[in-house]
């Protein structure tokens, strides 16, 4: 009873104080922002007394966990947060793509590009990422441990709490909430919020480690494990603000200038290093050899990946900054480690391609297998390209134009998108309890679509972006500059419509994944020719419960 | 782990292999080194701590302006950092000194240039253009694709708790006295209302611009603390005096 008591005020209390913060707050974004939390706080408090089960002596009856079976739950929530914040931020990505190619779509104040942008970004790194990175993870480290969930409680906060950063910061920015830090655009009592979220988080994800019955920890928990403490100090650090009132949305960075600048890239890229690429790793290095059904190729490689792609990811930051006020040395250390950088990134490329060693002709069979080897493609592509966007000659005209927009997004969609539909591919029937998923063939058509639209996107980009920085610095042969900014604006136009179709394509295939995976909960099966995929079976998929001794 | 297992000797990775704290520990003390090595020098090397002649804090009304530049997002499509390039330096003006930024928090330097550098676009335009520019902007670049930023002129500025916003500025370590958050509220009417004296504010605010910005001298709109903060960027620093050349010369590999 005390536990349910002291749960049940909590969220009381935290709903009054939500209440009182819309009633006082000195301006309106920050009054409906609460008005928000105080809605989620109280869905929190009637979910709490809602779910409470008394006895008569009035102790609080919890259901007993089966210890036999997986705590899934959550991950099943996360496979839907994670199409469903697939689809929002895709489509929130095609709105600001047609509004740089048709400025009338802008709606003033609250869908004007400047603050979409930031909805578009936050959505798919943050949602669709963030979503896929919890549930996979809360997956991975089930099976690896062969062991239930520590604080099943806590795994659930960690899923909701999650939602509501998600919610407060994406209606924040459209409300003009944003204190002007690209990817860390959430406020202060965001940022405070998703501390919570992800210390939680960590406890749920270190203590079921901790109660593992392997004695072994596999390596997709270390990339794992990497991720949710790096991201914790990236976030903490870059995060430290003053806010101005505590009954107002505005506050002020503790690092200005060039300390903020380097600060925010420092945080910027490795937001990319270890939310995109560490606990990306992580899922490759588990769903790859489950689907291909082979072992990982090397140990020794995944040894090497994992501490050198760490240590030298973090040094990379400064190449956002090159020929800025950021000193020389910082810029060239920053553009050295990149270029370093390559190496680990392909280590773990061909570990996960290798993994397919004997199993190479599956790529033609299972359509899962050729999107996380198309994944993994993408990864090493974007890879490279990094470190080439990174070395100073090549900053100085790449820097500032669309071409980085182009590397981001093949990237984003070719290696973050393809391994992640993958995951929720594999995911799927065995969450729900299928026998394969409602359509291969399907999953063959997300692929080519998916395909087809990173290629316009991409090359678009490349084209656009490499025009615009030859075009700034042309010169003629009287020693003027040669166009106008306007000039570099209006040639743009036939390629912010190619990059826009590039998206639309890309929507497409999710769409059709989404309706596929809906149908597979659903438990249907279409009819179709069959292509291969990786056997399932349930009873093997239990954790490792204590024998009593004979 | 059963007792009746065999056990085996761990040696070597295997330990990292076996403990979820050591993982753990190991793991941040490899990703806090390179953070640390980068950022720390800058709190204590001269030419990224040292400020320049000119440079001052915003005045209330311009930081106003900044803090909608914020929440407007304008970072997304335009920078603040001119690079020492000769195409830049001809299209912008003279590349930007790390002390012109030292009073920003946060920093807008930028990564994408889909509008021009505004790092120094004060005083390059009349406050009519600005406006006009905000309102519709494919009135006067008919290839731009800028949204329109028309409600800025019809919001009146909130500017009620200004001195809290100069008090937290003043906690990051932008310089304002006490005269300047007292006077705060005074000083963003004085600045914006050509109906009322500004006092001492261009004593303390050296070079400020004292008018209606906006053309609406009734009120005091958001459109005028935007447009005051976009005439005032890049202006404090006169970068040809001999006391800026002498910094930048310091400034070594540009």
């Amino acid at each position: 009873m005390e536990s349910l008591t002291t749960r049940a005020v909590m969220w009381f209390v935290l709903l009054l104080l939500a209440v009182m913060a819309a009633a006082l707050a000195h301006d309106a974004a920050f009054a409906a922002q609460m008005v928000i939390v105080a809605i989620a706080m109280g869905a929190f408090l009637w979910w709490t007394l809602y779910s409470a089960k008394v006895d008569t002596a009035g102790n609080w009856l919890r259901a007993p966990n089966d210890e036999g079976r997986y705590d899934d739950d959550p991950v099943r929530w996360g496979v839907i947060a994670t199409m469903f914040w697939g689809i929002a931020g895709f489509t929130a990505g095609l709105f600001i793509a047609l509004q740089l190619a048709f400025p009338a779509l802008n709606f003033e104040p609250w869908l004007n590009f400047g603050r979409v942008r930031p909805l578009h970004t936050s959505a798919v790194i943050f949602a669709f990422g963030g979503n896929a990175l919890i549930a996979t993870s809360f997956y991975i480290v089930q099976r690896t441990c062969r062991a239930r969930l520590a604080f099943p409680g806590l795994a659930r906060f960690v899923f909701w709490g999650y939602q509501l950063f998600i919610v407060l910061a994406a209606t924040g920015y459209l409300l003009g909430v944003s204190q002007g830090k690209e990817y860390a655009e959430p406020e202060w009592y965001v940022d405070w919020l998703l501390t919570i979220v992800w210390v939680a988080y960590l406890l749920v994800f270190v203590m079921t480690i901790i109660k593992r019955k392997e004695p072994h920890i596999y390596v997709a928990n270390w990339f794992f494990l990497a991720f949710i403490l790096t991201v914790a100090m990236l976030h903490v650090v870059n995060n430290l603000d003053v806010p101005v009132s505590l009954l107002g949305s505005r506050s002020y960075p503790l690092f200005g200038g060039v300390q903020g600048a380097l600060v925010q890239w420092w945080y910027g890229h490795n937001a990319v290093g270890f939310f995109l690429t560490a606990g990306f790793l992580a899922m490759m290095y588990y769903f790859v050899p489950k689907q291909a059904e082979r072992p990982v190729y090397s140990y020794r490689l995944s040894i090497i990946h994992f501490w050198s792609l760490i240590f030298l990811y973090i040094w990379a930051g400064p190449h956002h900054l090159h020929y800025t006020a950021l000193p020389d040395w910082a810029q060239t250390l920053g553009m050295v480690f990149s270029v370093m950088l390559w190496m680990p990134s392909w280590g773990g490329m061909i570990n996960g391609l290798m993994t397919l060693n004997g199993a190479w002709d599956k790529i033609r069979t299972d359509p899962i297998i050729r999107m996380m080897v198309w994944a993994l493609a993408f990864y090493g592509m974007s890879t490279f390209e990094g470190p080439m966007l990174s070395i100073k000659a090549v900053n100085a005209m790449s820097h500032y134009t669309d071409w980085t927009i182009g590397h981001v997004h093949s990237g984003a969609l070719g290696w973050n998108g393809m391994i992640t539909f993958a995951a929720l591919y594999y995911l799927a029937p065995r969450l729900w309890g299928r026998e394969r998923l409602y359509s291969l063939r399907m999953v063959n058509w997300h692929f080519w679509l998916a395909t087809l639209g990173i290629v316009f996107y991409a090359s678009s980009m490349w084209v656009a972006g490499i025009m615009q920085g030859y075009m700034w610095r042309e010169y003629g042969a009287d020693g003027y500059l040669v166009n106008s900014f306007a000039e570099t604006v209006s040639v743009m136009w036939p390629y912010y419509v190619a990059r826009a179709l590039g998206g639309l394509l890309f929507i497409a295939g999710a769409v059709i994944m989404v309706y596929n995976i809906w149908m597979t909960i659903l438990g249907h099966m279409r009819e179709e020719k069959p292509l291969t995929t990786a056997a399932h079976n349930p009873e093997a998929d239990r954790p490792l419960v204590a024998q009593p001794a004979e | 782990m059963s007792d009746t297992q065999v056990q085996e000797k761990v040696t070597g990775h295997k330990r990292f292999e076996r403990n979820v704290t050591l993982l753990g520990a190991a793991a941040l003390v490899t990703v806090a080194i390179g953070g640390i090595v980068e950022i720390a020098p800058l709190f204590w090397i001269d030419n990224t701590i040292e400020p320049v002649e000119g440079m001052r804090p915003y005045t209330p009304l311009e930081q106003a302006g900044r803090d909608i530049y914020v929440r407007e997002g304008c970072y997304a499509c335009h920078s603040q950092m001119i690079r020492p390039f000769r195409d830049e330096v001809e299209r912008y003006g003279h590349y930007s000194l790390a002390a012109e930024s030292m009073y920003d928090h946060p920093f807008q330097w930028g990564s994408k240039r889909t509008g021009p550098d505004l790092a120094r676009v004060g005083g390059r335009y009349s406050d009519g253009w600005h406006v006009q520019h905000l309102i519709d902007p494919q009135s006067v670049v008919p290839e731009s694709v800028m949204p329109t930023y028309g409600f800025l002129a019809d919001a009146p500025l909130e500017f009620e708790h200004i001195a809290d916003n100069l008090v937290a500025l003043s906690y990051v370590g932008v310089p304002y006295t006490q005269t300047d958050i007292e006077q705060a509220r005074q000083d963003v009417i004085g600045q914006a209302d050509p109906d009322t004296a500004p006092g001492d504010l261009v004593e303390r605010y050296p070079g400020a611009q004292v008018r209606d910005f906006d053309g609406d001298p009734d009120r005091i709109t958001e459109m005028d603390a935007l447009v005051a903060y976009l005439q005032v960027l890049g202006t404090m620093v006169d970068v040809n005096s001999a006391a800026a050349q002498e910094v930048l010369a310091e400034e070594s590999g540009r």
